[in-house]
């Protein structure tokens, strides 16, 4: 019999439900095949998706902790492996192996304000750790969520955005790049909502997820908030292979992304990001 | 309504300005303006005549083409200034400003406050030292946002 937490063995899970977020973004729900629920994940944890006879991708688990039924995944589709996963239809199997990586601080922020940073397809990543929290706001000071897109067609869970906006429990800022007058929203970069989103610099904890240059400078603006390094965390990006620190595929200067990451104490990576060629 | 130096100083541009600084700022004309959703605020090559302290609302500061719909730049909000084109000639608005949302501005006249700071070289270097740091978040903004960070077609190395 193989054994279940063997990290190299795929478990089959069926696609019970695909679809496209954005033109270039897709979710799917995923159940295993033999019924069992999920493996316990935490919010900003990656899985490695398996199309078989296509290759293997890292995507982060976009979808609620709590829920152990259904796995989410959210991803870009842009290259072979994350094409062919979305060209797949419901019902079709693919292989699963995971949870890996470190996660989100979500218990650590408890009893303190919390400003999550998102850029582009950084949301979805977050959006398990936003979710984490509406579901015990009471537990949690004030808490803000930036997200900055590309163009008002690339906002992703715009629904779900819209939903916590309407809650007034959260400080929901979106804003675009590139806009046209239709759009009655805000317009630039999304570092500029740092200063203002309303956070006590001294107790508060920071999750940011995006382009590397979006997170170094939204970094950046939380210190000059006084926000100190080691209450900011970034999700970093790395061509991930193995997803369990042998291949050196992910390496990072001294960490292995998938090992060590995927999210990173911005005091950790503060002096390696700046570098171009790591 | 009359402006007063205390309305002066609840905006954060003026924020820490010195008392008579601000006494001296609400003489330069300044008042209250507010814009319906869609009015414009300014447009593009008209005198600049005024700047102002964005109390509330969403102001896009915008371009139109005759091919293209208007294309925003960027957008400000309450706490935010609109406007340095009243600090040099030829004085013209270099973009036009449209209120997004119901907007209520603090307008003050830019003639009486280039006077008022040759008269007074302090309220001009505090001022021009307060502009500088908007320009400069403005311009860094600016320079993020021409790197099309989210731009998944980014050009080949």
């Amino acid at each position: 019999m193989i054994e279940r937490t063997d990290p190299w063995i795929p478990e089959s899970y069926h696609i019970v439900k695909t679809w496209r977020e954005i033109p270039d973004t897709f979710t799917m729900e995923l159940k295993p095949t033999d019924g069992r629920e999920i493996p316990r994940f935490a919010s900003g944890q990656f899985n490695m998706l398996y199309v078989f006879g296509v290759g293997e991708i890292p995507v982060s688990i976009s979808g609620d902790p709590s829920q152990r039924g259904i796995l989410t995944h959210t991803t870009r589709a842009v290259g072979a492996v994350s094409r062919a996963l979305c060209d797949l239809k419901e019902g079709a199997v693919v292989g699963v192996r995971g949870p890996y990586g470190s996660h989100w601080p979500v218990a650590e922020a408890m009893g303190k304000d919390v400003v999550i940073a998102a850029g582009g397809l950084g949301l979805a990543p977050l959006r398990s750790a936003v979710r984490e929290i509406v579901a015990a706001r009471e537990r949690f000071g004030k808490v803000s969520v930036l997200y900055g897109a590309r163009t008002v067609e690339d906002i992703l869970f715009r629904r779900e955005l819209e939903g916590w906006r309407a809650r007034f429990d959260l400080d929901v800022y979106v804003t675009v790049d590139h806009a046209d007058a239709a759009w009655r929203g805000s317009v630039g970069v999304v570092t500029r909502f740092v200063a203002r989103a309303a956070f006590n610099p001294e107790q508060v904890v920071a999750m940011v997820c995006g382009p590397e240059v979006m997170m170094r400078y939204t970094a950046r603006e939380l210190e000059k908030c006084g926000v100190v390094d080691d209450a900011i965390y970034l999700s970093m990006e790395r061509n991930m292979k193995c997803a369990v620190g042998l291949c050196g595929h992910c390496q990072f200067q001294q960490f292995f992304v998938c090992k060590d990451g995927p999210v990173f104490a911005y005091h950790r990576v503060k002096s390696l990001l700046a570098k171009g060629e790591i | 309504m009359d402006v007063s130096p205390t309305d002066l100083v609840g905006h954060g541009f003026l924020k820490g300005m010195a008392g008579e600084q601000l006494a001296a700022l609400a003489t330069c004309g300044a008042g209250y303006r507010s814009y319906a959703e869609g009015e414009f605020i300014c447009r593009e090559g008209a005198n600049a005549d005024e700047f102002h302290l964005i109390e509330h609302g969403l102001v896009a500061l915008e371009t139109t083409a005759a091919d293209r719909r208007s294309l925003v730049m960027v957008t400000l909000e309450g706490g935010e200034v609109l406007g340095w084109s009243w600090m040099f000639p030829p004085y013209r608005w270099y973009f036009d400003a449209r209120a997004v949302a119901a907007t209520r501005t603090l307008a003050l006249n830019g003639a009486l406050v280039r006077a008022a700071c040759q008269n007074d070289p302090q309220l001009g270097y505090e001022l021009t030292r307060r502009i500088a740091r908007v320009v400069i978040e403005r311009l860094q903004a600016t320079r993020l946002h021409a790197l099309d960070l989210y731009n998944t077609h980014p050009p080949r190395k």
